[in-house]
């Protein structure tokens, strides 16, 4: 059969995929509905929950589509479609996605007309992100029962220890943003290399340099991020908006990422 | 009454998860199997140890790390969905944390476990959604690709994580002030000082901060602090 990265074949297949995938995700949720229903649950927090989540998901969606486009000039539209709608997070799939096809001594930019360079970065790409799928079968319910032996012997720990959990992945999430802060003071800092894989198995070296101010892009993004989910939050109490508290984090999502366009003019 | 015979919700979330899980597991393996078929060829073995060499004890390490962290934030429902759809730091992790957090559950609850599994399906359908329109305008029409990959919306793009995190460490923050010294100071520190620590891997760092802060409100918790 004749081979084109954005080939009908290739799309029915992974149509196929993200249908069932889609299936699992209807299947839990109307399975939780029923759940509530049955426990007697506030069904207008449910409500809440549905278009709070709904909303809150537009704009990392569209994010995950443009890291389609990105991966399309390569690779055509279905292969990154499917992995970024299955398992795939935008940055591990650009990368594993760079070293195939660096490889095969491509750049990102070329369309791969070669069915075997194609096939070998859909392998790449598939076994990368496995390991979560392999596990989370085997592992959930004994880390689950793990949790719940700490729900049943002290309650008022178990809450703390829930906020902890919690207090500690967003603080190493917050450590992240300030990462590239050091480029104010350390000019080594500044100058990031990136090894190249080339086909001969040799690496080029491709060296990008950032201004000194140009790590404190994210840090005014999340400042900003900050600010309004507190307005947010004040504006809800004071006022008693209640709605505002409910659509808080996509305001403060989007009101960020927008400020991010002139803060990167401005630091970069 | 009826309980009793019957699963519970939980256990009937944990067996209907594996079955799901498994199943999606090998439709996945088969989609490279089946190109391979198709057009007659196998992968290109150099190119494709070299690639897999360079990315997959990374990958695997983080994914193994993944599952112990974020199991018990999602619940069991939450885990089996996000486990398949992935996007998980950057996107389910923080709708599901902030729709428990409105809704005033804890994961370990029951109540959490449904509200969780609530936010991320709705999540995962709103998604999926979003990108199949999205595939099919760029298949029809050219200029959106364009628009959405232009320079100018780049910036906004590339700092999804901090305009999601700085919101949800605002509610969190403010509800446990005592609790995020310790875990901030030490993060920040890390961060800004250990020049191998960035984007790359910061999911390897997300456990590092979780047990840190356990173990330090353990011993607030111990003295009466909290």
């Amino acid at each position: 059969m004749d081979f084109s990265v954005n080939s009908p074949i290739i799309f029915i297949l992974v149509g196929i995929i993200i249908l069932a995938v889609l299936g699992q995700s209807v299947f839990f949720l109307i399975r939780a509905l029923k759940r509530a229903k049955e426990k007697g649950m506030d069904m207008s927090k449910i409500k809440k929950t549905v278009s709070g989540s709904a909303i809150a998901t537009i704009a990392p969606a569209v994010s995950i589509l443009v890291g389609v486009v990105t991966l399309s000039k390569s690779l055509g539209i279905a292969l990154p479609w499917l992995r970024l709608s299955v398992i795939g997070s935008l940055s591990y799939e650009t990368i594993a996605a760079e070293r195939a096809v660096s490889g095969l001594g491509q750049g990102l930019g070329q369309q791969i007309s070669d069915p075997a360079a194609f096939v070998t970065v859909a392998w790449v790409m598939t076994l990368g992100i496995l390991v979560g799928l392999i596990l989370a079968p085997v592992l959930t319910k004994r880390i689950q029962g793990g949790m719940n032996k700490i729900g049943m012997k002290d309650k008022k720990w178990a809450e703390t220890f829930n906020n902890a959990m919690f207090l500690g992945m967003i603080s190493a999430f917050l450590g992240f943003v300030f990462s590239h802060v050091s480029r104010l003071w350390d000019e080594g800092a500044r100058e990031v290399t990136e090894k190249v894989l080339q086909n001969d198995g040799t690496y080029i070296e491709n060296v990008t340099t950032y201004s000194s101010t140009s790590g404190l892009i994210p840090v005014c993004v999340m400042a900003v991020s900050a600010l309004l989910m507190a307005i947010c939050g004040v504006v809800a109490k004071v006022f008693h908006q209640r709605w505002m508290n409910d659509y808080a984090l996509p305001i403060s999502l989007i009101g960020g990422m927008a400020c991010a366009i002139p803060f990167t003019a401005w630091l970069s | 009454m009826k309980e009793k015979t019957k699963l519970t919700y939980l256990e009937s979330v944990h067996r209907d998860g594996r079955i799901w899980g498994l199943s999606l597991l090998v439709l996945i393996l088969l989609f490279p199997t089946a190109l391979c078929l198709i057009y007659g060829v196998l992968p290109k073995w150099d190119a494709f140890f070299k690639a897999l060499l360079a990315v997959l004890p990374m990958y695997w390490a983080v994914g193994i790390v993944e599952i112990f962290t974020y199991v018990p934030m999602l619940g069991a429902g939450g885990a089996y969905l996000s486990f398949v759809t992935g996007n998980i730091s950057n996107l389910k992790l923080p709708v599901a944390v902030d729709a428990m957090e409105k809704a005033e559950v804890k994961s370990t609850s029951e109540e959490g476990e449904i509200i969780s599994t609530i936010s991320i399906a709705v999540s995962s359908i709103v998604t999926t959604i979003i990108i199949i329109v999205g595939v099919i305008l760029l298949v029809t029409v050219e200029p959106i690709g364009a628009f959405l990959s232009s320079p100018v919306l780049q910036p906004a793009f590339d700092q999804i994580l901090p305009a999601l995190f700085g919101g949800l460490a605002v509610v969190f923050i403010s509800k446990n002030l005592k609790l995020s010294i310790a875990p901030i100071i030490l993060m920040l520190g890390l961060f800004i000082f250990v020049p191998a620590l960035n984007e790359g891997t910061v999911g390897i760092m997300v456990p590092v901060g979780v047990i840190f802060t356990v173990i330090v409100s353990r011993i607030m918790y111990k003295k009466g602090m909290i």
